[in-house]
């Protein structure tokens, strides 16, 4: 037998390990659709309760929404519920195209080419434009999958410090040798909630001959003053050279993303990015669920803006309440408790609460750095912001961290 | 400390710390297994010293264990300078 035993024991070691250091995941079974409030198994076989969720990418809350349901529901009628080929062969319907094209409005660029997923996007784009005379400058917190994809690509690979213009500056000149430069960075930060300098980035892209990339997942559809990303609030529409993003956060939340931004660029990955090239197109019932979406986006700003006041009133309330939050104005809010024990117990206590929101620590963050990251949504009711608040306020006081700050924690919990 | 330590310290402070963190490290902290440094961001390192001491470090040898302090980075680049 090939699966020895001495092969199963080497893995039950190595999942033993894992859970000894305490990195050990478990799904949580969720019985509802998405949406602000949901009902929870957990742990597995519990009865499920219903609890607020504060840890969804369902920013705009159209993850449930009735008219994109509904637009899904005809899609899967009109076109049905496969295509059973990668999008070259045979896999590409009038469909596909069309949410190309109002991606591409949408984002401010010249083309859009859709990937099964925004990972897939980033595993695909590097190696498909750069080649080993080229140099890739990423910001040294932007997303696993873009080190992924930056790994599967030929082309020299460097790092600059987060958000740090002098340091990226410092590198675009080291590398003037080199054929093209590509500046590599998130819009909005996932874990820390912060944005991209892309005005400073862009001036830099100008002044040293190079490229930029942007992976806009947690912007897209509610950043900037309508929506479109990082880029529309930085200043800076049509002038970023490639976009990811995903169809699986903001956007609707099923699964899909893209590569959005030169025409030549967009081409070559059509030619060569290998994601797309081998593996599935986006079903129809998705497409057509996004193509709703866009629609949505694209008619009013009442979703985002509610997300806005969402998210201020969230990050008020946290900051009274005397929590130590990452200041900033996305609707992502990390609640800053340094010591991973700490973070852990909170956020298990927090769902005693009723309040649904997950403990990050190293090697998500840096050591040090635990946190719960909570994350605000469209679909939130003031109601359910204030049970949000005030279960914040009472586990605080359980664990003597209000009014504290990160010293104070520190010394308290270590980190 | 001699020379070679401190142009691997200097060069590790300016390129993987902020300023206000940049004074505790020394040539025996961790770099990757204390978080300072990932392994993604340990390739500019590698280029630094190949360049600076006119040495290749094959991959091979350019583990997260050897460059996990400035005092195994020097370890390692002496021994490229004599040849290997």
């Amino acid at each position: 037998m090939a699966y020895s035993e001495q092969a199963r024991g080497g893995y039950r070691r190595e999942l033993d390990g894992i859970r000894e250091a305490g990195l050990f995941k478990e799904e949580r079974y969720i019985r509802s659709p998405q949406a602000a409030s949901i009902e929870v198994e957990f742990p597995a076989g519990a009865a499920a309760r219903t609890v607020i969720n504060f840890c969804a990418n369902n920013y705009l809350g159209l993850s449930s929404h009735p008219e994109v349901v509904a637009a899904a529901h005809a899609g899967l009628d009109r076109r049905g519920y496969g295509l059973s080929s990668v999008r070259f062969i045979c896999g590409t319907q009038d469909i596909h195209r069309e949410l190309e094209e109002r991606l591409t409005a949408f984002l401010g660029t010249e083309d859009t080419l859709l990937f099964p997923s925004c990972l897939d996007a980033n595993a695909g784009v590097f190696e498909a434009l750069l080649g080993e005379q080229d140099v890739m400058i990423a910001d040294r917190l932007v997303h696993a999958s873009i080190v992924d994809g930056m790994r599967l690509c030929s082309a020299v690979r460097d790092t600059y410090k987060h958000a740090s213009l002098a340091h990226l500056e410092e590198k675009l000149q080291e590398h003037q040798d080199k054929r093209y430069r590509l500046i590599i960075t998130d819009g909005v930060f996932s874990m820390d909630g912060d944005l991209a300098p892309l005005d400073g980035i862009v001036e830099l892209a100008d002044k040293y001959d190079a490229l930029v990339f942007v992976d806009e997942s947690h912007a897209s559809g509610f950043i900037g003053r309508t929506g479109r990303g990082t880029h529309e609030h930085c200043g800076v529409l049509g002038r970023i050279d490639i976009i990811t993003t995903t169809l699986g956060k903001a956007l609707g939340g099923a699964s899909g993303g893209c590569v959005s931004g030169r025409r030549e660029l967009v081409e070559l990955c059509r030619q060569r990015a290998r994601p797309y090239l081998f593996s599935n197109t986006v079903a129809p019932v998705i497409v057509s669920g996004a193509l709703k979406v866009m629609e949505i986006v694209q008619a009013s700003t009442e979703r985002r803006d509610k997300l806005e006041a969402n998210t201020r009133f969230w990050r008020e309330g946290l900051t009274k309440i005397g929590l130590d939050i990452k200041a900033g104005e996305s609707p992502i809010v990390p609640v800053m408790l340094y010591n991973a024990k700490l973070a852990q117990d909170v956020a298990r206590d927090l769902f005693g609460e009723g309040i649904y929101a997950v403990g990050f620590f190293f090697p998500v963050v840096a050591k040090g750095q635990a946190r719960i990251r909570t994350q605000l949504s469209a679909a939130h009711e003031t109601a359910h912001l204030e049970r949000g608040l005030a279960a914040f306020e009472k586990v605080g006081r359980k664990y003597g961290i209000l009014g504290k700050n990160k010293d104070e924690i520190k010394e308290m919990y270590g980190a | 400390m001699d020379e070679l330590k401190k142009t691997i310290l200097d060069y590790v402070i300016h390129e993987y710390t902020d300023e206000d963190d940049g004074g505790q490290v020394t040539v025996e902290t961790q770099l990757i297994s204390g978080g300072i440094v990932d392994s993604f961001s340990m390739v500019s390192l590698k280029r630094f010293l190949e360049k600076k001491y006119n040495i290749m470090i094959p991959d091979k040898d350019a583990s997260p264990e050897a460059f996990d302090t400035v005092n195994s980075i020097a370890e390692l680049v002496v021994r490229f300078q004599k040849g290997n």
